[in-house]
This record gives C-alpha cells, structure tokens and sequence, in this order.
C-alpha cells in the first residue's frame, strides 16, 4: 500500500487528500479491508456466542478508518505495537485472517500458535509486534523498536496504537519524553473512543484533547476525525515524513467511538443508547468512505457488492481454516517460554 | 436459631464486607478502575457507588502506579482506603508504591505513622484471559516484610478477613481467586471477623495433611472425597494467610499425618510450596516425615490462552489425587 499513485493532479486541490494521493485501486483495497476488519470482528463475536472461542475480546467495531488510514503510508517492514482492541491494526498491517481465526481458536496455525489469543494477536512477519494486554504497555517498546531502527539505521518507522485511557499510565508519558529527547522514528496514535472501559476522558484526564499533552514532550499534537479515512491517512503521511526525516516522533490524537461494549462483561451503563446509534447512524467510518468513494465516482454499488461478497468467502474460509487447524498438544505445554537452542 | 444460614456468593460477600466498614466507618472508602457505574470488572462492587456515592466509590483513571500511591498517602494520614486492583496482575505496575512505599513506611519513619491500606487482586487462571491477566503473584508480595497477605477460599472467610483487614494498622493485600467469586456459601450477616494469620483445618484426617491455598482448597477437599472412597484419610488445611504464616498448624498436622502435600496455582518454584516444605524440613515434624514432601504446583510457563493447555498448566484434582495416592502408598 504504501508507494502511492496519484488519482488524480493535483491542480484538484479541492479534493480531499487521500483522493489526490491515491489510486482508485488501493481506495477499494482500503475499502475492501475495513469491511475484512468489521466482518472478522463480527464472526469472532458469533463464534464466541457460539462457544468456538473463549475467554474475552474487545472489539474495534466502529474505528476500522483509524487502523487503515494510519497504516496507509507504511511498509511491511515499518513496525507497529497494539493493543487489546488490535484486530483492526493486525488486518490493516497486512495479517491474514486465517491465522488471526486460528488463535483465537487457540490452534497451532494461529499467530501466536494458540498461546495467546485475541488479545495478544501478532504479526511479526508484518511488522505488528503484537497486540498488549496491559493498558500503555506497548508505548515504551514501541520507542526502544523506533531505537533500534535509529542505532540500526534501518529507515524503520513504529507507529504505536493505544487508547485514550492509556494516556493516565506513567508509562506513556516516560515513554513520549524519551521519545522526543532522543528523536525518534515513532508515531503515537491514540485511538481515542471517549472512554476507557467505563470511565469517559472527561471524568479521567485533565487535558481536554490527548494531543494537549504533546506540548509538554515537544512534539506536535494532531487532532483528526478517526471516522474519515482521508483525514487520519493525512495525518499519518506527515508524521512519518517527519519521522523518516529524523525530526523526532508525532501524536495523533484521532477521535472515534466503539459500537460494542467495552469486552463480553460490559452493561453499558456509563453511556445512553441514544449516543450509540448516534455515531452509528451518522458518523459509521465505512459509510461515510463509502460515500465519498461513490461521490468521487470511484466505486458504483456493484463494486461495491462484489467487495463485500469478496469479505464474506474470505471470513467464512478463515473460520473453516480454524475450525480443521490442529490443536496444541499437551506435551508443548512448556515450549516458546525459553528460547530453544541446539 | 435460623436452620438454614443464609448463603452469599464469594463476590457478595466482600462486597457486604465493604459495605459494612463504610456504614461502620467514615474513613472507609474504595478506590479503583471502573468500580463505580460499571460495577467493578468482577463485578464486586457492584451498585455500591449508588448507596455510598461517587466520593466514596471512587473511579481512578488507569493510574495503577499513582492510584496505589495516593491509597498509601491518604492511608498514612488518617483514611482507610480500599483499593482494587483490575486484576492482580497489574500489581506490577504498581510495584513500587507496594514494596517501596506502603510496606516500609511504618518501619523507615521508625514506628511514627502506619499505613491501614487495603488492596483487593483479582488472581488466578481459567478464565481464558491469557498470559497477562491470569497470574498468581501472591509469593511476590509474601516476600515482603511489612504486607500481610492473605488469600481466603470461602465466602465466609473473604467477608471476615476484608472486616479483619480493614481493621488491621497494616497494609493488608487480598488476593481472591476469579472462579471463586460465583462460589456460594454461608455467609452470616453483620459484622464478624476472621483473623488474619490463622490457617484452618477444612478436614481432618490421619493419612496425609494437605496443605492449599485459596481454589486449591476446594480442589483438595474433592480429591480427599475421591481418596476417602479408596479408604485413604486426608487432612486438608487452608493456609488462609501466606504471610505472616500459621507455621503451628502446618507442623501439628504433618506431626500427626507424617506425609505433607503442597498444592497451590502459583508458579511451583521458589513459591509457597517452598515455604510449607522448608517449615517443615526446620521443624521437629521432620522426624516424623514418613515420605518425601512433594508440590504440585504451577508448571513453568505462563498461561496460555488455548483452554487445554490452560488447565494443564495449574493443578487439577486427578493431579492432585494422583500425587496424594502415591504418597500415602509409598510410591513416593
Ligand atoms: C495496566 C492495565 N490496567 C487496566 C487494565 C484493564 N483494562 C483493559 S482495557 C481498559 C480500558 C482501556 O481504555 P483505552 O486505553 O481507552 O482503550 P479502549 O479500550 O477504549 O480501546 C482497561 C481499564 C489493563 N489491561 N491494563
Ligand atoms: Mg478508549
């Protein structure tokens, strides 16, 4: 995705960024992806209704523009760490949905060979050092994994996700100052959905956007609509300029909200249905770059309906995959916790 | 007298616990992420916050590290918080404020303050949380001088201990088992404590003395009841507290039974197991040892998200009768 064709000149500035940036090919691809991310996500709550999969998961349904738009300007050696609600950054880094299905249905062809599940998913063959579990926890590797890439001088960048609760762990803040002092190639991209689990940013954070904070490390503070595509690739286009060009790391503070609960425990009691179906009904990232995909004469309905026909084989394909993929046996139980050496 | 007591869940009855010492209590109040509209990620504070308010449920940002410091700081200086961690497992964030801070306050300002704070650990595997939310990290914090921590098994004792607790100068760390908060039994209503540093002889028996901690209590006493049908007699006793530890019971039990089990869901080595054998080893109850003491613990992995490969990595109760059985017939 990342080396651009222009759709068309550029004396049509009127037209929003990711239109002047890109070719009306990768436009359906991004499209194609957030349905692949939405889709995933709904068959992995249906197979966890059904009792295919356990444990939790927390699902990004309703921020698919933000994972996509971010990776847009990245290569697959560019590196990204993720978090608990990371199956959208996994799709949008490149994974391949069987395999994502195959963890969470705890096989050895999944990512993580069954060890890890939904909320440690990973690709590091793509770059995504892995989703967390630990709220901030993958903000500070991120920086060390935009170290390495300076030290090594490997025109890496390392886009770090996380959200908006995120931003009150001491390691965030540790972890963006050291970014700034030191320069680094990284991006910090709060994905910020108005709540962390139950408590919204208003009740948690002093600062009233998550890009406030970035005065006091240095760096420049971007607010972007997350639900608008075009608007979140801009950003990331900038900051990874920047970060290539060795002026130091950027925080993206891109607005969103999440359908579903918090995880498979949650009563929703902290916010009214009458917000929900608001976001849904007037601000659905797919819709709204659908729109403008038709508007902009990109795709017709046909295109349309042949990627969302292309999304459902492919889901129901990796959910069979899963399904027939082998189990961990017993005997490995204590594997992958050392490295195994000759 | 009423002939059938009233029956609570584990989770109830800590969350009645709380709500007593907040009633009884001006000083009392709960500190934690999302215990306040959302109930708690456990749900054991429930609707607290709609009896006692939004000040005296309070919901901190996700600040593990400055929440347990500020529960350190108010508790030094005339509160008595009560603070909840999401899961045990972020402890480790807040290690610092833990060991550092609350645990040698007292000790470094040479007796002039005490620190009277509470902190609850949601702990333990079999939830399909993964590496990250599933450990059981009670043994770090045993380590340290200055906690007490404790690790009830029961309704009754989780009310009674939390009471216990939040009387207590000390700073007191809970650590409570996810599957036992559905588990019901009885559970009396108002106040009653349960002392911290007492263990407890959940049965009694001549064979062998079992000593567990927290759902392996539970999973002990089952195998007992498998056993006893192959007319093996297994005295189970609940640690309770891990530290300081009820050293007397453990001896007098192994005096009596001359074979001791350990079996807990922490990691086997360098853990409780260690401990209970090594009480022993220093003991006159040596002498009496008819067998080699054995553990059986967690394996040396963390947990993994595959649900096989969960259970098999903590002790089970065919594990747990398997090892006791070889014990007692001396294949050990
Ligand atoms: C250190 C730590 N504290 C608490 C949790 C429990 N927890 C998991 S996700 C979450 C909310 C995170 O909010 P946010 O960062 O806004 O991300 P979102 O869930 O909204 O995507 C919490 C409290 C955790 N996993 N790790
Ligand atoms: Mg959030």
């Amino acid at each position: 995705m990342a080396t651009a064709r222009k759709l068309v000149d550029d004396t049509q500035t009127n037209l929003p960024f990711a239109y002047r940036q890109y070719s009306a090919a990768q436009l359906k691809e991004v499209l194609r992806k957030m349905y692949l991310i939405r889709r995933f996500e709904e068959g992995a709550e249906d197979s966890y209704t059904r009792g295919l999969i356990h444990g939790t998961m927390h699902l990004s349904i309703g921020q698919e523009a933000s994972a996509l738009g971010i990776c847009m300007p990245l290569t697959t050696s560019d590196q990204i760490t993720s978090t608990h609600r990371g199956h959208g950054h996994c799709i949008a880094k490149g994974a391949d949905v069987k395999r994502m299905f195959a963890e969470f249905f705890g096989k050895t062809t999944g990512y993580c060979k069954g060890r890890g599940g939904s909320m440690h998913i990973a690709d590091v063959s793509m770059g995504n050092l892995g989703a967390n579990g630990i709220v901030a926890g993958g903000i500070p590797i991120a920086v060390g994994a935009a170290l390495s890439a300076k030290r090594m001088k490997t025109g890496k960048v390392v886009v770090s996700f996380f959200g908006d609760g995120a931003n009150n762990e001491g390691a965030f803040h540790e972890a963006l100052n050291m970014a700034s002092i030191w320069k680094l190639p990284v991006i910090f991209v709060c994905e910020n959905n108005g709540y962390g689990m139950s408590t919204s940013t208003a009740r948690s954070t002093a600062v009233k956007n998550i890009a406030d904070r970035a005065a006091a490390y240095s760096m420049p503070g971007v607010i972007v609509n997350g639900n608008i595509f075009s608007e979140i690739a801009e950003a990331s286009h900038a900051a990874v300029e920047r970060a290539r060009a060795g002026e130091g790391p950027t925080l993206i503070d891109s607005k969103t909200y999440r359908y579903r609960g918090h995880s498979k425990s949650d009563r929703n009691r902290y916010r009214t249905k009458e917000e929900i179906e608001d976001w849904i009904s007037n601000r659905d990232p797919i819709a709204l770059f659908e729109g403008e995909l038709k508007d902009f004469g990109v795709i017709d309905d046909r295109g349309i309906d042949a990627i969302r026909e292309s999304v459902r084989v492919e889901i129901e394909e990796g959910i069979e995959y899963a399904k027939a993929s082998p189990s961990p046996e017993l005997g490995d139980l204590e594997r992958f916790v050392y490295t195994e050496q000759a | 007298m009423d002939a059938t007591p009233r029956e609570l869940s584990y989770s109830q009855a800590i969350q009645e616990a709380m709500a007593l010492a907040m009633e009884a209590d001006e000083r009392v109040f709960l500190m934690g992420e999302d215990i306040g509209v959302y109930g708690g990620a456990f749900q054991v504070t429930g609707d607290l916050v709609e009896r006692f308010g939004a000040d005296r449920v309070m919901d901190t940002p996700i600040s593990e590290l400055g929440g347990a410091g500020v529960a350190v700081g108010a508790a030094m200086t005339g509160t008595r918080p009560i603070f909840e961690f999401q899961f045990s497992d972020f402890a480790t964030l807040a290690m610092e404020q833990i060991v550092n801070q609350a645990a040698k306050m007292r000790f470094m300002l040479g007796g002039e303050v005490s620190v009277p704070v509470v902190m609850r650990f949601p702990a333990g595997s079999g939830t399909g949380a993964a590496a990250q939310h599933s450990q059981s990290l009670e043994a770090w914090l045993g380590h340290v001088p200055g906690l007490k921590v404790i690790q009830p098994a029961t309704p009754y004792d989780a009310k009674g201990m939390l009471l216990a607790a939040v009387a207590d100068p000390d700073p007191v760390m809970i650590f409570e088992h996810k599957l036992l908060y559905k588990m019901k039994g009885p559970v009396p209503e108002g106040h009653y404590t349960v002392p911290i540093g007492k263990a407890e002889i959940r049965r009694e028996g001549r064979d062998l003395s079992i000593v567990a901690t927290s759902i392996m209590v539970h999973k002990s006493l089952e195998a007992a009841e498998l056993l006893a049908a192959e007319g093996i007699d297994i005295e189970v006793v609940d640690l309770r507290t891990i530290r300081p530890m009820d050293r007397a019971t453990i001896i007098a039990s192994v005096k009596k039974t001359s074979r001791l089990l350990c079996v807990y869901e922490a990691v086997k080595t360098l853990g409780i197991g260690a401990e209970v054998s090594a009480t022993i080893a220093e003991s006159e109850a040596f002498d009496y040892l008819d067998a080699p003491i054995v553990r059986l613990g967690g394996a040396e992995t963390p947990i993994p998200y595959n649900p096989e490969l969960e259970k098999a990595t903590v002790p089970q109760v065919p594990d747990i009768v398997a090892a006791a059985r070889d014990l007692v017939r001396g294949k050990r």
